[in-house]
């Protein structure tokens, strides 16, 4: 395990193939939640915990019931079955134990069962062929690629709200055009790597 | 249930993309040409119409507190098997639209219109709703993925539509231009219902 591999996952991860400005996922929250910056925080850090916890617990299951049974073509349910228990789960746990963390993130847990973004990194960690220290650092990365794209819009929206926009761009339309700039801002990072 | 009614509604009223803003992911994600539009469409059509129909038909013995994960096992299992015809009948397109595949599981399209629709209507109006809604999806699909083609790439199914001397947008086939004609689509779908 190389530390020069390590810092190439993170990259890319975060940069290069930033999971909602290159790659397109989780793009529900990316639109839904972006309105104040306060907000996507939270969405980020909600985000990060269930990914980094989907992504160790999918990774396990692949390995010891998947793999071992030679059932892979299940993986599908699997995962998604796994994932939403697993933000069921968490959600009742910090009900219980964390009530003021709960409190900050409580409305975002039910959305990130349906959220392709982690999904999409549970399947990705499988088929990257990465082992469980790659993968956890893979989640972490994607995650917070993820909380970068999703605050700087927020911050480019709270701007937005005092613009003058043609009456037809209001809403959804000046959200994607803008996406789509900071898009072209983020393919820039592709030479990096 | 008129029939008709029942397609205006999921290709225009309530397209579940442009109206609904639902299934956004594979909407911009592979959307970069025709074949790949129409081609994660027609999957997600196929599920759509299969999960309809399934929880249609066990809409009496699924109890209501379990309804979502139950719905969720149904189209997962759907998934995997679209998953697998692709594999081994559409090899090319099956490589080009990837991890977008299995995710179709996660497309609120489908959750959406089993929970609003197939839980609570018989066999035929929820394959007619699902037929009608996974048309709309394939529409908006297609629809973007021409524009990116063209634009693009100059060509419509792989066939060269302009002279040697056009030189496309290659920005429009890539991330950015995903979501620039989305934009541009929803401002412009806006500014014909403002005018009348």
């Amino acid at each position: 395990m190389h530390l020069a591999n390590i810092f190439t996952i993170i990259i890319a991860a975060v940069f290069v193939n930033n999971f909602v400005l290159m790659r397109f996922l989780g793009l529900c929250p990316f639109v839904g939640v972006s309105k104040k910056i306060e907000t996507s925080v939270g969405m980020g850090f909600a985000v990060m915990f269930c990914m980094t916890l989907a992504g160790i617990v999918t990774w396990l299951c692949n390995k010891y019931i998947l793999v071992r049974f030679n059932i892979e073509y299940l993986q599908t349910i699997m995962f998604i079955l796994v994932i939403a228990s697993l933000v069921q789960f968490v959600e009742l746990f910090m009900k219980k134990f964390l009530p003021a963390l709960y409190q900050a993130l409580g409305i975002f847990l039910p959305l990130i069962t349906t959220n392709c973004a982690v999904l999409g990194v549970s399947i990705l960690n499988i088929d990257q062929g990465y082992n469980l220290v790659e993968t956890i650092i893979n989640s972490v990365a994607v995650a917070v690629g993820f909380t970068l794209a999703l605050v700087l819009m927020a911050g480019m929206r709270e701007k937005l709200e005092l613009a003058d926009i043609p009456v037809s761009f209001r809403g959804a339309g000046i959200v994607f055009i803008t996406a789509g700039l900071l898009s072209l801002a983020f393919m820039g990072f592709i030479g990096i790597l | 249930m008129n029939i008709i009614e029942a397609f205006k509604n999921g290709l225009f009223k309530e397209n579940p993309v442009f109206v609904l803003m639902l299934g956004l992911c594979p909407t911009l994600g592979v959307t970069s040409s025709l074949e790949n539009g129409l081609g994660i469409g027609l999957a997600t059509t196929f599920v759509l119409i299969g999960s309809n129909l399934v929880i249609s038909l066990l809409k009496s013995v699924i109890p209501k507190k379990i309804r979502i994960p139950i719905f969720i096992v149904v189209i997962a299992s759907f998934v995997t098997l679209v998953d697998m015809l692709m594999n081994a009948y559409f090899q090319v397109l099956y490589e080009k639209l990837g991890i977008f595949i299995p995710l179709i599981v996660v497309n609120c399209v489908i959750l959406g219109r089993a929970e609003a629709f197939a839980s609570k209507n018989g066999l035929f109006p929820s394959f007619i709703d699902a037929i009608s809604m996974g048309a709309g999806f394939t529409l908006a699909l297609s629809l973007i993925g021409s524009i990116r083609e063209i634009t693009g790439n100059g060509t419509i199914l792989n066939i060269y539509l302009f002279g040697s001397g056009f030189e496309p947008a290659l920005i429009m086939i890539l991330p950015p231009g995903a979501f620039f004609t989305i934009g541009l689509l929803v401002g412009a779908k806006k500014y014909f219902e403002e005018r009348r």
